[in-house]
Protein backbone atom coordinates (compact mmCIF):
# COMPACT_ATOMS: atom_id res chain seq x y z
CA UNK A 1 0.00 0.00 0.00
CA UNK A 2 1.59 3.07 -1.14
CA UNK A 3 -1.31 5.33 -0.48
CA UNK A 4 0.78 7.10 3.07
CA UNK A 5 2.06 8.72 0.34
CA UNK A 6 -0.34 10.34 -1.08
CA UNK A 7 -1.81 13.30 0.61
CA UNK A 8 -5.30 13.61 2.41
CA UNK A 9 -8.41 15.91 0.94
CA UNK A 10 -11.35 16.94 2.52
CA UNK A 11 -14.58 16.38 0.39
CA UNK A 12 -17.34 18.75 0.70
CA UNK A 13 -20.46 17.78 -1.23
CA UNK A 14 -24.04 19.59 -2.30
CA UNK A 15 -26.67 17.72 -2.58
CA UNK A 16 -28.87 19.73 -4.29
CA UNK A 17 -29.26 23.63 -5.77
CA UNK A 18 -29.91 26.28 -3.02
CA UNK A 19 -27.75 24.43 0.00
CA UNK A 20 -24.47 24.73 0.82
CA UNK A 21 -21.53 22.40 0.41
CA UNK A 22 -21.51 19.97 3.53
CA UNK A 23 -18.43 17.69 4.64
CA UNK A 24 -19.20 14.30 3.47
CA UNK A 25 -15.35 12.74 4.46
CA UNK A 26 -11.93 12.58 3.32
CA UNK A 27 -9.94 10.48 1.01
CA UNK A 28 -6.59 10.11 -0.67
CA UNK A 29 -5.56 11.35 -4.03
CA UNK A 30 -2.24 12.04 -5.27
CA UNK A 31 -3.43 15.67 -6.93
CA UNK A 32 -6.35 17.51 -6.72
CA UNK A 33 -7.93 16.28 -10.28
CA UNK A 34 -8.20 13.09 -9.07
CA UNK A 35 -9.00 13.97 -5.52
CA UNK A 36 -12.48 15.00 -6.90
CA UNK A 37 -12.69 11.85 -8.88
CA UNK A 38 -12.16 9.66 -6.30
CA UNK A 39 -14.68 11.89 -3.73
CA UNK A 40 -16.88 11.08 -7.04
CA UNK A 41 -16.87 7.46 -6.60
CA UNK A 42 -16.76 7.74 -2.99
CA UNK A 43 -19.88 10.12 -2.13
CA UNK A 44 -22.01 10.65 -4.93
CA UNK A 45 -22.91 7.11 -5.96
CA UNK A 46 -26.35 7.38 -5.03
CA UNK A 47 -26.96 10.48 -6.45
CA UNK A 48 -25.86 12.55 -3.33
CA UNK A 49 -24.55 15.29 -5.40
CA UNK A 50 -24.62 18.13 -7.59
CA UNK A 51 -21.27 19.72 -6.90
CA UNK A 52 -17.79 18.78 -5.44
CA UNK A 53 -15.54 20.42 -3.35
CA UNK A 54 -12.01 19.07 -2.63
CA UNK A 55 -9.38 20.54 -0.33
CA UNK A 56 -6.35 19.30 1.07
CA UNK A 57 -6.44 18.57 4.59
CA UNK A 58 -3.35 20.16 5.49
CA UNK A 59 -4.99 23.73 4.42
CA UNK A 60 -7.61 23.43 7.33
CA UNK A 61 -7.12 24.95 10.38
CA UNK A 62 -9.02 23.79 13.04
CA UNK A 63 -9.91 24.87 16.53
CA UNK A 64 -8.36 22.79 19.47
CA UNK A 65 -10.43 20.73 21.56
CA UNK A 66 -8.15 22.12 24.90
CA UNK A 67 -9.54 25.66 23.58
CA UNK A 68 -13.14 24.37 23.59
CA UNK A 69 -14.27 26.28 27.30
CA UNK A 70 -12.68 29.19 26.05
CA UNK A 71 -13.65 29.84 22.48
CA UNK A 72 -17.31 28.19 23.13
CA UNK A 73 -18.59 28.20 27.29
CA UNK A 74 -19.70 31.83 26.95
CA UNK A 75 -21.92 31.51 24.52
CA UNK A 76 -23.88 28.96 26.65
CA UNK A 77 -25.67 31.64 29.19
CA UNK A 78 -26.70 34.00 26.04
CA UNK A 79 -30.06 32.92 24.88
CA UNK A 80 -30.58 36.79 23.53
CA UNK A 81 -28.28 35.52 20.80
CA UNK A 82 -30.49 32.94 19.44
CA UNK A 83 -33.90 34.00 17.27
CA UNK A 84 -35.89 32.31 19.25
CA UNK A 85 -38.59 35.58 20.02
CA UNK A 86 -39.92 35.79 16.13
CA UNK A 87 -42.19 33.79 14.34
CA UNK A 88 -40.72 32.15 11.17
CA UNK A 89 -43.31 32.92 8.40
CA UNK A 90 -45.00 30.15 7.14
CA UNK A 91 -43.39 29.09 3.94
CA UNK A 92 -39.65 29.80 4.46
CA UNK A 93 -37.31 26.58 3.82
CA UNK A 94 -33.84 26.08 4.78
CA UNK A 95 -34.05 28.03 8.76
CA UNK B 1 -36.56 2.42 -33.41
CA UNK B 2 -38.29 0.01 -35.39
CA UNK B 3 -35.17 -1.74 -36.42
CA UNK B 4 -35.19 -5.20 -34.81
CA UNK B 5 -32.00 -6.28 -33.14
CA UNK B 6 -29.33 -8.06 -35.00
CA UNK B 7 -28.01 -11.05 -32.34
CA UNK B 8 -24.43 -10.22 -33.90
CA UNK B 9 -24.06 -6.95 -32.98
CA UNK B 10 -26.05 -7.25 -29.24
CA UNK B 11 -23.57 -10.14 -28.71
CA UNK B 12 -20.37 -8.55 -30.04
CA UNK B 13 -21.45 -5.19 -27.10
CA UNK B 14 -22.83 -6.97 -24.63
CA UNK B 15 -19.65 -9.71 -24.46
CA UNK B 16 -17.36 -6.31 -24.50
CA UNK B 17 -18.88 -4.79 -21.58
CA UNK B 18 -19.46 -8.33 -19.73
CA UNK B 19 -15.67 -9.57 -19.85
CA UNK B 20 -14.30 -5.86 -19.68
CA UNK B 21 -16.45 -5.93 -16.52
CA UNK B 22 -15.71 -9.08 -15.08
CA UNK B 23 -11.72 -8.16 -15.15
CA UNK B 24 -12.50 -5.03 -13.61
CA UNK B 25 -14.37 -6.56 -11.00
CA UNK B 26 -10.77 -8.86 -10.60
CA UNK B 27 -9.22 -5.74 -8.68
CA UNK B 28 -11.66 -5.99 -5.95
CA UNK B 29 -9.57 -6.17 -3.17
CA UNK B 30 -6.30 -6.14 -4.76
CA UNK B 31 -5.86 -2.61 -5.97
CA UNK B 32 -3.10 -0.10 -5.42
CA UNK B 33 -5.13 2.03 -2.98
CA UNK B 34 -8.91 1.91 -1.99
CA UNK B 35 -10.06 5.18 -3.67
CA UNK B 36 -8.66 3.30 -6.78
CA UNK B 37 -10.51 0.10 -6.59
CA UNK B 38 -13.88 1.83 -5.85
CA UNK B 39 -12.93 3.60 -8.96
CA UNK B 40 -12.94 0.61 -10.85
CA UNK B 41 -15.31 -1.11 -9.33
CA UNK B 42 -17.79 1.52 -10.53
CA UNK B 43 -16.91 1.17 -13.60
CA UNK B 44 -17.42 -2.74 -13.60
CA UNK B 45 -20.70 -2.24 -12.45
CA UNK B 46 -21.44 0.37 -15.12
CA UNK B 47 -20.64 -2.33 -17.94
CA UNK B 48 -22.31 -5.05 -16.16
CA UNK B 49 -25.64 -2.85 -16.41
CA UNK B 50 -24.83 -2.26 -19.72
CA UNK B 51 -24.48 -6.26 -20.46
CA UNK B 52 -27.54 -6.78 -18.76
CA UNK B 53 -29.55 -4.87 -21.24
CA UNK B 54 -27.52 -5.60 -24.28
CA UNK B 55 -28.18 -9.78 -23.72
CA UNK B 56 -31.42 -9.45 -22.49
CA UNK B 57 -32.49 -7.93 -25.59
CA UNK B 58 -31.70 -11.23 -27.35
CA UNK B 59 -32.07 -14.26 -24.59
CA UNK B 60 -31.67 -14.77 -21.06
CA UNK B 61 -28.76 -12.82 -19.54
CA UNK B 62 -27.76 -15.72 -17.28
CA UNK B 63 -28.19 -18.34 -19.96
CA UNK B 64 -26.24 -16.02 -22.44
CA UNK B 65 -23.06 -15.18 -19.41
CA UNK B 66 -23.17 -18.34 -17.63
CA UNK B 67 -24.18 -21.12 -20.06
CA UNK B 68 -22.30 -20.14 -22.93
CA UNK B 69 -19.01 -21.81 -24.05
CA UNK B 70 -15.77 -19.84 -24.73
CA UNK B 71 -16.36 -20.36 -28.45
CA UNK B 72 -19.75 -18.43 -28.66
CA UNK B 73 -17.88 -15.73 -26.73
CA UNK B 74 -18.40 -12.15 -29.43
CA UNK B 75 -16.46 -10.05 -27.37
CA UNK B 76 -13.27 -8.56 -29.03
CA UNK B 77 -9.67 -10.14 -27.52
CA UNK B 78 -8.68 -6.51 -26.21
CA UNK B 79 -11.36 -6.63 -23.06
CA UNK B 80 -10.21 -9.66 -22.27
CA UNK B 81 -6.89 -9.57 -21.42
CA UNK B 82 -5.53 -10.00 -18.66
CA UNK B 83 -5.34 -6.98 -15.71
CA UNK B 84 -1.24 -7.34 -15.65
CA UNK B 85 -0.16 -4.27 -13.38
CA UNK B 86 -2.29 -1.08 -12.92
CA UNK B 87 -0.23 0.42 -16.08
CA UNK B 88 -1.96 -2.62 -18.12
CA UNK B 89 -4.81 -2.27 -16.67
CA UNK B 90 -5.33 1.32 -17.53
CA UNK B 91 -3.53 1.45 -20.92
CA UNK B 92 -6.52 -0.96 -21.70
CA UNK B 93 -9.04 1.08 -20.11
CA UNK B 94 -7.53 3.85 -22.46
CA UNK B 95 -8.12 2.13 -25.60
CA UNK B 96 -11.59 0.32 -25.06
CA UNK B 97 -12.93 3.37 -22.90
CA UNK B 98 -12.39 5.91 -26.08
CA UNK B 99 -13.26 3.27 -28.73
CA UNK B 100 -17.05 2.46 -26.64
CA UNK B 101 -17.57 6.30 -26.46
CA UNK B 102 -17.20 7.34 -29.49
CA UNK B 103 -19.19 4.16 -30.85
CA UNK B 104 -21.96 5.06 -28.12
CA UNK B 105 -21.95 8.65 -28.93
CA UNK B 106 -22.18 7.58 -32.76
CA UNK B 107 -25.28 4.94 -31.86
CA UNK B 108 -26.82 7.73 -29.23
CA UNK B 109 -27.32 9.89 -32.40
CA UNK B 110 -28.99 7.21 -34.41
CA UNK B 111 -31.77 6.09 -34.55
CA UNK B 112 -31.15 2.24 -34.11
CA UNK B 113 -32.42 -0.41 -31.64
CA UNK B 114 -29.03 0.73 -29.76
CA UNK B 115 -29.84 4.21 -29.58
CA UNK B 116 -31.74 4.25 -25.94
CA UNK B 117 -29.38 1.77 -24.38
CA UNK B 118 -26.19 4.22 -25.84
CA UNK B 119 -27.98 7.69 -24.60
CA UNK B 120 -28.00 6.01 -21.32
CA UNK B 121 -24.46 4.72 -21.35
CA UNK B 122 -22.76 7.50 -22.94
CA UNK B 123 -22.74 9.14 -20.02
CA UNK B 124 -21.16 6.37 -18.15
CA UNK B 125 -18.39 5.88 -20.34
CA UNK B 126 -17.74 9.25 -20.62
CA UNK B 127 -16.60 9.21 -17.18
CA UNK B 128 -14.65 6.03 -18.31
CA UNK B 129 -12.23 7.75 -20.69
CA UNK B 130 -11.93 10.39 -18.47
CA UNK B 131 -10.91 8.17 -15.54
CA UNK B 132 -8.24 6.22 -17.99
CA UNK B 133 -6.72 9.97 -19.46
CA UNK B 134 -6.63 11.27 -15.90
CA UNK B 135 -4.17 8.01 -15.16
CA UNK B 136 -2.38 7.17 -18.86
CA UNK B 137 -0.92 11.16 -18.29
CA UNK B 138 -0.13 10.19 -14.82
CA UNK B 139 1.33 7.37 -15.48
CA UNK B 140 3.38 8.38 -18.41
CA UNK B 141 4.36 11.46 -17.31
CA UNK B 142 5.30 10.15 -13.70
CA UNK B 143 8.06 8.16 -12.29
CA UNK B 144 10.85 6.29 -14.33
CA UNK B 145 9.01 3.03 -13.24
CA UNK B 146 5.51 4.14 -14.15
CA UNK B 147 6.56 5.81 -17.14
CA UNK B 148 8.31 2.39 -17.94
CA UNK B 149 5.36 0.25 -17.79
CA UNK B 150 3.00 1.99 -19.32
CA UNK B 151 5.21 2.31 -22.18
CA UNK B 152 5.29 -1.60 -21.86
CA UNK B 153 1.75 -1.91 -21.46
CA UNK B 154 1.07 0.77 -24.33
CA UNK B 155 2.67 -1.66 -26.58
CA UNK B 156 1.86 -4.63 -25.46
CA UNK B 157 -2.00 -4.36 -26.11
CA UNK B 158 -1.56 -1.96 -29.46
CA UNK B 159 -2.16 -5.56 -31.74
CA UNK B 160 -5.35 -5.72 -30.29
CA UNK B 161 -7.22 -2.36 -31.04
CA UNK B 162 -7.77 -2.75 -35.00
CA UNK B 163 -10.32 -5.59 -34.24
CA UNK B 164 -12.52 -2.96 -32.36
CA UNK B 165 -12.71 -1.30 -35.96
CA UNK B 166 -13.90 -4.44 -38.40
CA UNK B 167 -17.53 -4.55 -39.29
CA UNK B 168 -19.96 -5.88 -37.01
CA UNK B 169 -22.72 -7.30 -38.66
CA UNK B 170 -26.16 -5.61 -37.76
CA UNK B 171 -24.23 -2.88 -36.56
CA UNK B 172 -24.61 0.40 -38.19
CA UNK B 173 -21.39 2.41 -37.94
CA UNK B 174 -18.77 3.89 -39.82
CA UNK B 175 -16.02 1.67 -38.81
CA UNK B 176 -12.85 3.48 -40.85
CA UNK B 177 -14.33 7.07 -39.21
CA UNK B 178 -14.48 5.59 -35.90
CA UNK B 179 -10.73 4.25 -36.22
CA UNK B 180 -9.51 7.39 -37.24
CA UNK B 181 -10.93 9.72 -34.45
CA UNK B 182 -10.13 6.57 -32.05
CA UNK B 183 -6.47 6.90 -33.75
CA UNK B 184 -6.45 10.74 -33.16
CA UNK B 185 -7.51 10.83 -29.87
CA UNK B 186 -5.40 8.02 -28.26
CA UNK B 187 -2.31 8.96 -29.91
CA UNK B 188 -2.85 12.54 -29.05
CA UNK B 189 -3.37 11.03 -25.14
CA UNK B 190 -0.21 9.07 -25.40
CA UNK B 191 2.17 11.84 -26.68
CA UNK B 192 0.42 14.13 -23.67
CA UNK B 193 1.72 11.19 -21.49
CA UNK B 194 4.98 11.33 -23.09
CA UNK B 195 4.48 7.65 -24.11
CA UNK B 196 5.78 6.99 -27.61
CA UNK B 197 2.95 5.67 -29.78
CA UNK B 198 3.87 1.62 -30.92
CA UNK B 199 4.83 1.45 -34.23
CA UNK B 200 3.83 -2.49 -34.44
CA UNK B 201 0.91 -3.46 -36.42
CA UNK B 202 -2.72 -2.59 -35.73
CA UNK B 203 -3.82 -4.37 -38.73
CA UNK B 204 -2.93 -6.54 -41.77
CA UNK B 205 -0.87 -9.95 -41.62
CA UNK B 206 0.22 -9.53 -38.01
CA UNK B 207 -2.75 -8.21 -36.28
CA UNK B 208 -4.40 -9.90 -33.47
CA UNK B 209 -7.81 -10.13 -32.65
CA UNK B 210 -10.78 -12.83 -33.85
CA UNK B 211 -12.40 -12.60 -31.08
CA UNK B 212 -15.93 -11.38 -32.69
CA UNK B 213 -15.55 -14.65 -34.66
CA UNK B 214 -15.41 -16.92 -31.41
CA UNK B 215 -11.62 -17.28 -31.69
CA UNK B 216 -9.92 -15.71 -27.73
CA UNK B 217 -6.76 -15.54 -26.23
CA UNK B 218 -5.33 -18.23 -23.89
CA UNK B 219 -6.21 -16.77 -20.29
CA UNK B 220 -9.76 -16.26 -21.43
CA UNK B 221 -10.79 -19.87 -20.83
CA UNK B 222 -9.89 -19.65 -17.19
CA UNK B 223 -11.53 -16.08 -16.41
CA UNK B 224 -14.78 -17.71 -17.80
CA UNK B 225 -14.14 -20.99 -15.66
CA UNK B 226 -14.44 -18.43 -12.59
CA UNK B 227 -17.11 -16.51 -14.17
CA UNK B 228 -18.96 -19.14 -14.91
CA UNK B 229 -18.06 -21.61 -12.10
CA UNK B 230 -20.73 -21.02 -8.83
CA UNK B 231 -23.48 -20.99 -11.70
CA UNK B 232 -22.90 -24.17 -13.25
CA UNK B 233 -22.17 -25.48 -10.00
CA UNK B 234 -25.44 -24.70 -8.54
CA UNK B 235 -27.86 -24.17 -11.17
CA UNK B 236 -30.74 -22.11 -10.51
CA UNK B 237 -29.36 -21.03 -7.24
CA UNK B 238 -30.35 -17.20 -5.80
CA UNK B 239 -29.73 -14.90 -3.07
Amino acid sequence: MTNTDWPLWEVFVRSRRGLSHTHAGSLHAPDAELALRNARDLYTRRGEGVSIWVVPSSSITASSPDEKDPFFEPSADKPYRHPTFYEIPEGVKHL
Amino acid sequence: MTTTVSTTAALALGDDALVLSHRLGEWAGHAPVLEEEVALANIALDLLGQARVLLSLVGDEDELAYLREERAFRNVQLVEQPNGDFAHTILRQLYFSTYQHLLYAELAAGDGPFAPLAAKAVKEVAYHRDHAEQWTVRLGDGTDESHERAQRACEALWRFTGEMFRPVEGLDVDGAALEAAWLESVEGMLRRATLTVPEGPRSGAWRAGAGRQGLHTEPFGRMLAEMQHLHRSHPGASW
